[in-house]
């Protein structure tokens, strides 16, 4: 910008030193030194402007370079960084589903079996209990003797299996490491093409300044506004005690609704 | 009692119907979003809604707005469970007739109290 500020000072003493003659010119009667220093202007506002063009043209195109969508560049038949990312994250999605549902597979088969564990042990605990108070004959004693013996085996056979399943679910959680790694990189490549397009505004800035154009900053502003309604959904709050718009716990919304009349 | 389950991800549909099952409600169905699930509650016999709000196609604030302009449906109970949590959505989602609404990330002792109390206060 330091360069484009001189070149724009330059221009405008140019102009300063330049309009000051042509008025003392005029007034003298010098018609032909007028016409002369009119040339002189046009040319300082050219050459200022493709100077400033030529400059644009290059950051512009190192930008695009950047960003590496330019179809001419050698790394053209790999894929962009940006079509990359996509594919990153799309992975992770993968990734996570994969290992939500490996882990809900294996939970719900764990549940019956320590439901199934649960219920015997109470049925077998009550048949006890009589034993205990001597209400069971020869004939039911040994039915229960044989009902604990298939229990005892079945229980180890189920701590078996459910210690394999809580193995497997922990095994389930590996995705952790691998999309933690994904998205560290592309949180960088985000923050890469955050800083190329603040500098793709910058030059976007300075030819609106050489070539003074205005923008209405408030109509813009009006309809950034209009784009965003209540109803537009926001996905999962990630600072949500820093915003004073947005609840921050089961809490919150009970209050709110409460103080509604819920 | 019959309930209907929509939300855009599996898991979530998933991990919503093992609550309900372990709460003793058995017969439920899925939707990925509103668009699907209008059709299957106004046919279906449905008891209860639950569902998300930010869902591709019918979001579920439209599905329940959608639902209360239902003559047959609007006196359906519905909650909404939802990583949504601006204080305007949830007065936005009181004022189109929600029973209740529950923040992502939540527990299974939030999802079953707000059923109960959803219940309380329909048969009460």
């Amino acid at each position: 910008m330091n360069h484009s500020d001189s070149l724009l000072g330059d221009l405008e003493s140019t102009l300063k030193t330049h309009a000051r003659e042509l008025v003392e010119n005029l007034e003298q009667g010098n018609f032909g030194e007028a016409v002369q220093l009119i040339h002189e202007l046009n040319k300082a506002r050219d050459r200022g402007l493709y100077h400033e063009v030529g400059k644009l043209t290059r950051e512009l195109h190192t930008a695009i370079v950047n960003f590496q969508i330019d179809p001419r560049t050698p790394v053209a038949e790999e894929v962009s960084q940006i079509t990359d990312a996509t594919e990153r994250l799309n992975y992770v999605v993968t990734m996570t589903e994969n290992a939500a549902n490996r882990t809900m597979d294996l939970v719900e088969q764990s549940a019956p079996l320590v439901n199934e564990l649960g219920d015997e042990a109470s049925r077998l605990k009550a048949e006890w209990s009589r034993f205990m108070r001597r209400e069971i004959d020869a004939d039911g004693f040994r039915d229960l003797a044989r009902r604990i013996d298939q229990f005892l085996g079945r229980s180890e056979r189920h701590a078996q299996t459910l210690s394999t399943n809580l193995n497997d679910i922990m095994l389930a959680q590996d995705y952790q490491d691998l999309t933690g790694q994904v998205i560290k990189r592309v949180t960088q490549l985000v923050t890469q093409v955050e800083q190329d397009l603040l500098k793709l505004m910058l030059m976007a800035s300075s030819v609106d300044r050489f070539a003074g154009i205005q923008h209405n900053l408030d109509e813009l502003l009006e309809a950034k506004k209009k784009e965003k309604g209540p109803t537009q959904a926001e996905g999962p709050q990630i600072a949500a005690d820093k915003r004073d718009d947005v609840v921050s716990s089961q809490d919150d919304v009970d209050d709110l609704l409460s103080s509604l009349g819920f | 009692m019959k309930i209907l389950i929509v939300d855009d991800f599996s898991t979530m549909r998933r991990i919503i119907k093992n609550l309900l099952r372990d709460l003793g409600f058995t017969n439920t169905a899925e939707a990925d979003d509103g668009t699907s699930a209008l059709p299957m509650l106004q046919s279906g016999n449905f008891d209860f809604l639950v569902t998300d709000w930010n869902m591709p196609g019918m979001t579920g604030i439209d599905l329940l707005r959608a639902v209360r302009a239902d003559e047959r449906l609007k006196h359906m109970p519905v909650l909404m469970v939802t990583a949504e949590a601006k204080r305007d959505q949830i007065i936005e989602a009181a004022q189109a007739g929600v029973n209740g609404y529950v923040v992502k990330p939540f527990t299974a002792q939030v999802l079953k109290e707000k059923i109960e109390k959803i219940f309380e206060r329909v048969n009460g």
